[in-house]
């Protein structure tokens, strides 16, 4: 379901003028940022952000491709590394151990 | 049997269910495209004029994005996904669920045959 076209996208305010100092100053640097929700808009491409996944924040350098999806789409929350595995196989079998 | 888009020969059916057969073309552009052409969307198509043929061809070339080249734009839209590391192009690339479905269980669609892990637990039950 997509967001009230009345509404137009959603922007964080905040960080939307930390990009247009930014933008008007020229120097570029990441911006460190919890706003995953903020809609990337044709302001952002060029800059890189900092962007929040729970633990730390990730590196996203945003492209023209990008505009239109949210950060948060690019930070990704969950790290899933695999299921079982030889070494937690046999932690098992050892009987208790692993963690 | 009449050829429409090269490859595609709809067979003796009424032709609004045969130009279904044509990839991108459902149930409503099939009727619309009979309408447009002025073609009893009743008749069988193996008794379609070469004229009505042709002009639903041409409709078709005109409006249509159909078979190869709609083909072509669904992948490349999901190619645009899977270079910007989205989290859609991400789970296209596992062969997962896209639009936040479980996958605890079910997901098979996307995941394929079931692969049994040994010593998970329930795999005596399924024996």
């Amino acid at each position: 379901m997509g967001r009230s076209l009345k509404k137009g996208p959603y922007v964080d305010a905040k960080l939307f003028g930390k990009v247009d100092r930014q933008n008007q100053s020229g120097v570029k640097e990441a911006i460190t940022t919890w706003a995953r929700a903020c809609t990337i808009i044709p302001e952002f491409v060029g800059h890189t952000f900092m962007v929040h996944n729970g633990k730390t924040h990730l590196k996203v350098f945003v492209t023209e491709d990008m505009v239109g999806h949210r950060l948060g789409e690019f930070a990704p929350t969950r790290s899933f590394r695999g299921h079982g595995g030889k070494a937690k196989a046999e932690t098992k079998a050892g009987g208790g151990g692993g963690k | 049997m009449p050829r429409l888009l090269g490859v595609d020969i709809p067979n003796d059916r009424p032709t609004v269910i045969s130009l279904t057969y044509l990839y991108g073309v459902g149930p409503k552009t099939a009727r619309e495209l009979c309408h447009k052409a002025g073609v009893n969307p009743q008749v069988h198509a193996r008794e379609l004029g070469e004229d009505e043929v042709a002009r639903i061809a041409a409709l078709l070339d005109k409006d249509y994005v159909v078979e190869g080249q709609l083909r072509r734009q669904v992948n490349q839209n999901i190619q645009r996904l899977k270079d910007i590391t989205c989290y859609r192009g991400v789970r296209h690339r596992r062969g997962l669920p896209v639009r936040g479905q479980r996958t605890r269980t079910n997901a098979r669609t996307r995941k394929g045959p079931k692969k049994t892990v040994a010593g998970k637990k329930g795999v005596k039950d399924l024996r």
